[in-house]
Order: C-alpha cells, then structure tokens, then sequence
C-alpha cells in the first residue's frame, strides 16, 4: 500500500518536506519508521531511534503502534513546542 | 480578526478586538480570561534575535479546534477563541492568544490555563530561535508535559518517546 508521508522541523530540514511511501499492508507507523531507517543515510539520521520524535495519522496524534492504511497521511516530527 | 475559534496566521492580533468579538451578542458573560504569549528577549540564557514558527497545517486548526471541543465539556464556559502566529517574530511580538468568555471567573480562568496548558505539547506547532551564535530548535520542556498532567491528561511530548504516548482522542 502506499501512505504519504510528511516531515516537519528538524525531520524536514534533514529530509524535505515528504515523500510517497510503499510498504506492506496493515503495517503500523512503527514498522513505516523502521523501514525508513533502514535506507541509511540521512534517513536513518533523522528518524532513528536515538532521536525523540512523534507521529500523526490523517492529521491527529497518534501511538506508533497505530495501525495505518491505503492512502493515510503519516506525520514525523519532533516534540511539539508551540505557544 | 477573522470569522471562527481558531486563527493561524502571520499577522498580528489585537487583543481588544479579539475580546469584543468573542463576547458580542452574549449578554450572558459575565467573565472574560485572556492569555497572550510573547517572544522573550532571551531564552535559556542566550540572546534570542527571532523567533520561528512553524507548523502543520491543517492538522494544527483540527487539534485546536479539538481542543476548544474538550475544554467546552470540561468547562462552563460560553466561547473561546485561540489566535497562533506562525513564520519570523521579533523579540517582544505577540505569539498565541487564548481567551475564554463564561458567566463566571473561575471556569473562565480556568478554561484559559486549561487550554494554554493543552496547546504547548498538543498542537503542531515548532520553533526555531535565532541568536548570535546560529539558529537551533527549541527543545520541548518536561515541564509542558507536567502543567497537562495536572488535568489528567499524559502529554507524551518531552517525557515519554512518541511510541508510548496514549491517545488523546
């Protein structure tokens, strides 16, 4: 299945703003980070696990364990530090 | 101001406007409580040249608007309204304005914290400080994530790595 995935703040100054993903179905954001991470690179840079991020799903929130969907938007980016 | 709770946007905001169209045709207000976040001169001790803010749009209206939703049940509250500036702020510019209309002061200040205290670690929104020495992401505060507890809700933003964060809605 294919998800869009799109990057904000530090992810997106390392990664561009998004990119088209094709990954296997039923996988959750997790699994979407993992075989992000395993490009390499900067990739792996900006989405691994030595660094503190969080995810969305459609435009909310969500868990990584988050199970996603055909066409579903994902969102990586950093803690939030707005107000 | 524009039509609405929620306003994103690069311009500035006037509080007096803001608050009067917030209470017009509701002689049922008794209480207003406003908020208003400013860019500091300085943060963690370093001198702060601008401020950049950042977002996502589309989903930041949905999860303020969410979050007014959740105040409105928590709350008797009558109205509020949220106004966030995104892109370059100046050193002392207005960023974010909460305010919160009710019969009486108390869920109106209330409500007010309530929804600052949700927006710092639940909205979308990043920033980046310009200084003399280069420019860097702010880092997300513990101490966000401690003000949202004190309502019950487990923030996930600076504590806990996103995996484990609970859902919210």
């Amino acid at each position: 299945m294919k998800v869009a995935v799109r990057y904000f703040a530090s992810v997106r100054e390392a990664l561009g703003a998004g990119e088209d993903v094709e990954i296997g179905a039923g996988a959750s954001i997790a699994a979407l980070r993992d075989a992000l991470v395993a490009r390499g690179g900067r990739h792996a840079e900006a989405l691994g696990r030595q660094r503190l991020l969080r995810g969305a799903r459609n435009r909310v929130l969500c868990a990584e364990s988050t199970t996603l969907a055909e066409g579903d938007e994902v969102g990586f980016f950093p803690p939030l530090t707005g107000g | 101001m524009s039509a609405g709770r929620v306003s994103i946007r690069s311009e500035d905001f006037d509080l007096g406007t803001e608050v009067a169209a917030l209470r017009r045709g509701d002689a049922g207000v008794g209480a207003v409580a406003a908020f208003i976040g400013t860019v500091r001169e300085r943060n963690d001790g370093a001198a702060v040249k601008s401020l950049e803010l950042e977002h996502y749009p589309g989903m930041t209206e949905a999860a303020i608007e969410a979050m007014i939703d959740e105040a409105m049940r928590r709350f008797e509250i009558r109205a509020a309204r949220v106004v966030h500036r995104i892109g370059v702020l100046a050193p002392s510019a207005q960023i974010v304005l909460v305010a919160v209309s009710a019969a009486h002061r108390g869920e109106a200040f209330q409500a007010c914290e309530f929804l600052m205290d949700y927006l710092k670690t639940q909205a979308p929104f990043w920033k980046k400080e310009a200084g003399p020495g280069g420019s860097r992401w702010v880092d997300a505060r513990v101490a966000d994530d401690t003000a949202l507890a004190r309502w019950g809700i487990a923030a996930g933003n600076a504590a806990e790595r996103a995996g484990d964060a609970p859902d919210k809605r």
